[in-house]
């Protein structure tokens, strides 16, 4: 390695500023691959941590995923049935103490009850649809962070008056409702109740700030018209990311849909993917483009030197040997590159994470960025297997130079 | 009565054609030995093919038929790398041009054969180059870069690179023809002072009579194939 690395390191040194170009081809792809990934990977992960920690991570609805099996078609292998009326059962989940009782024996998750139901609110003769949450704010803290994201008022106010009710900010401008407004809500089932805001929440998730309100259980039992309904129960699992697993074993045991954030936001996290696949593309691009400089370099030096490769072989170098000269250069360019870049990258993310920016995902007033080292790792390692697949065919073709054809032609 | 020695280079029926929409014929049939010890120069006029025989003595070109021999050993069927090893232990060349690493002293270019052939550490490989270049008159210049010598200096430096790993043949090809008469003579009479040390055989490809006296063989070549030597 000795002869070949001095060969090398003396050619980059005699060829200083291509080998400054080169080093900048290489620092600059990876800087900016470093850059955008960290930037888009940052804005990914504080978009889901925004979700997981507004949403709960599962949700056990009393709805089932499959209609029950007729009775008929247990007994028999063909089976038609025509004129079929539901039964209008008795909504809710049954026994919803024994359920979290059981799930909180076993499943390493906080669980608290609410009731969900659809309404229609009135202000100002204004109609706009949302859903209400009917809970119990000691037991809400658990599975939520609702309590940290009021930004007028407190979630103990719903305690503090009858029919009291907390919205979401952007629902409240909608409706032009401020703390201390009475509004009307109408249920689905033609129900009518007049309550009080007592609050304004803002989590930073569109969907949930502009359609959500939330209310004591009593006052959404009353709107569905059910006393002592529960239909739904809400989970923070002590491991968000194993929450589909936990929720696929909650729906094993209960019987009940259980959904977890992952399922719930299946065409997001999907987006997610494509989104990480389009970026990766375009760092390979940006590496690519990084490694004809080096091609262009390594190029430019064997051809060159073509004449002292002759001479080298004549002498009794071997092939391999004059081959390895060549990667030598490529790689030291590329690792003088891949330092420059992961400097550069480093500097840019930082800069970037300095810029306030309205995120279109949430409130963020900067842009979020993360320091990633897989980053590094990824972008470095593509730069140097493209720094080396681009010296490979200069440096093949360097190592079956003929020396007796180039002695010939000198001479 | 004992055996003669082995060649140290054996040429067996050597032909060398180089293909092409007409095939061109360097050299063709060439039978001969240079053994230990001799100063052989190969002469005969421009595009005789007395290059081509050289190349084809030093395993830098291959011949089309026939065989050459380096201490015995066929080379005819060795791998590349087989044979870029023998030249750098067994051959020293010298060409016409000095052929010297312009980024490189002098004194790194004589290492450079030691450094590939990998026997000596690196003071030994640096104390036996400074002793070569000593010895050709070039102490003063060990450090300097080719393009601060002068030609006769230059190639000088050449020889001393073929000498750097002590090989028991040197091959010279035209190496005087870009030099002065003065540079000229020196470099000879350098030359000359190599063959026989350690039983070495040098083998000169020149024009020039004047010089071609002076080895202790002639080979005279002709449209490629070996002829009688002309009478000066």
């Amino acid at each position: 390695m000795g002869l070949a690395l001095d060969i090398a390191v003396t050619h980059i040194r005699s060829r200083l500023r291509q080998t400054l170009v080169g080093v900048l081809g290489v620092a600059t792809g990876v800087g900016f691959s470093v850059m955008m990934a960290s930037l888009m990977e940052g804005s990914q992960r504080d978009f889901v941590a925004q979700l997981v920690d507004s949403l709960p991570h599962i949700t056990i609805s009393d709805e089932r995923r499959t209609p029950p099996v007729q009775p008929a078609s247990l007994l028999y292998d063909d089976v038609e049935i025509s004129n079929l009326s539901t039964q209008d059962r008795r909504r809710g989940i049954k026994n919803p103490l024994a359920v979290i009782s059981e799930l909180e024996s076993w499943a390493p998750a906080k669980v608290a009850p609410s009731v969900r139901a659809n309404i229609l609110l009135r202000q100002a003769g204004r109609d706009v649809g949302a859903v209400m949450l009917g809970i119990d704010p000691r037991r809400e803290v658990l599975v939520s962070n609702i309590a940290t994201k009021m930004i007028e008022g407190q979630l103990d106010n719903l305690l503090k008056a009858s029919n009291a009710v907390i919205l979401g900010a952007r629902l409240a401008d909608r409706l032009g409702v401020r703390v201390g407004n009475t509004i009307t809500i109408s249920s689905s089932g033609g129900k009518t109740m007049t309550a009080t805001a007592v609050g304004i929440f803002r989590t930073g998730v569109a969907q949930v700030d502009d359609s959500q309100i939330y209310a004591l259980t009593r006052s959404a039992q009353i709107l569905a018209g059910q006393t002592g309904l529960i239909n739904e129960l809400r989970l923070k699992a002590t491991d968000a990311l194993g929450a589909r697993e936990l929720a696929t074993r909650i729906e094993a045991e209960t019987g009940y849909k259980s959904v977890s954030w992952q399922e719930a936001h299946e065409d997001l996290l999907n987006a997610f993917n494509i989104r990480n696949f389009i970026m990766y593309a375009v760092v390979g691009a940006i590496l690519l483009v990084a490694s004809f400089g080096t091609y262009n370099i390594i190029s430019t030096i064997t051809h060159e030197k073509t004449r002292d490769i002759a001479i080298m072989k004549s002498l009794g170098l071997r092939a391999n040997l004059v081959r390895r000269i060549f990667v030598i250069e490529a790689l030291i360019i590329g690792l003088i590159g891949m330092g420059a870049g992961f400097l550069l990258g480093f500097l840019m993310t930082k800069g970037l994470g300095a810029v306030e920016f309205k995120s279109p995902f949430g409130d963020a007033t900067r842009l979020p960025v993360i320091y990633e080292p897989l980053h590094y790792a990824l972008a470095g390692s593509i730069a140097l297997a493209a720094s080396l697949i681009a010296a490979w065919l200069p440096a093949r073709k360097a190592a079956s130079v003929n020396p007796v054809d180039i002695i010939r032609g000198a001479s | 009565m004992s055996a003669p020695p082995t060649p140290l280079i054996e040429a067996r029926g050597v032909t060398r054609v180089l293909a092409g929409e007409i095939d061109t014929t360097l050299v063709a049939g060439i039978d001969l030995a240079i053994g230990p010890g001799e100063f052989v120069a190969i002469t005969g006029p421009s595009g005789s093919g007395k290059s081509s025989l050289m190349y084809l003595l030093g395993l830098l070109d291959s011949p089309t038929t026939g065989e050459i021999l380096v201490e015995g050993r066929p080379t005819a069927r060795m791998p590349e790398d087989d044979k870029a090893r023998l030249r750098l232990e067994t051959l020293g060349f010298v060409f016409q041009f000095h052929f010297l690493l312009a980024e490189f002293s002098a004194l790194d270019n004589v290492m450079l054969p030691m450094r590939a052939l990998e026997k000596l550490s690196e003071n030994e490989m640096r104390a036996r180059g400074l002793d070569i270049l000593a010895r050709l008159g070039l102490k003063d210049h060990a450090h300097k870069r080719p393009d601060q010598l002068s030609g006769g200096q230059r190639q000088r430096v050449a020889i001393a690179r073929a000498l750097a790993n002590n090989p028991k043949v040197i091959l010279a090809d035209e190496p005087t023809g870009n030099l002065d008469t003065a540079s000229t003579e020196q470099v000879f009479d350098i030359i000359k002072t190599l063959v026989g040390e350690g039983g070495r055989s040098v083998i000169i490809v020149t024009h020039d009579p004047h010089l071609a006296r002076r080895a202790s063989r002639r080979l005279h070549v002709v449209d490629g194939r070996l002829a009688p030597v002309p009478e000066d």
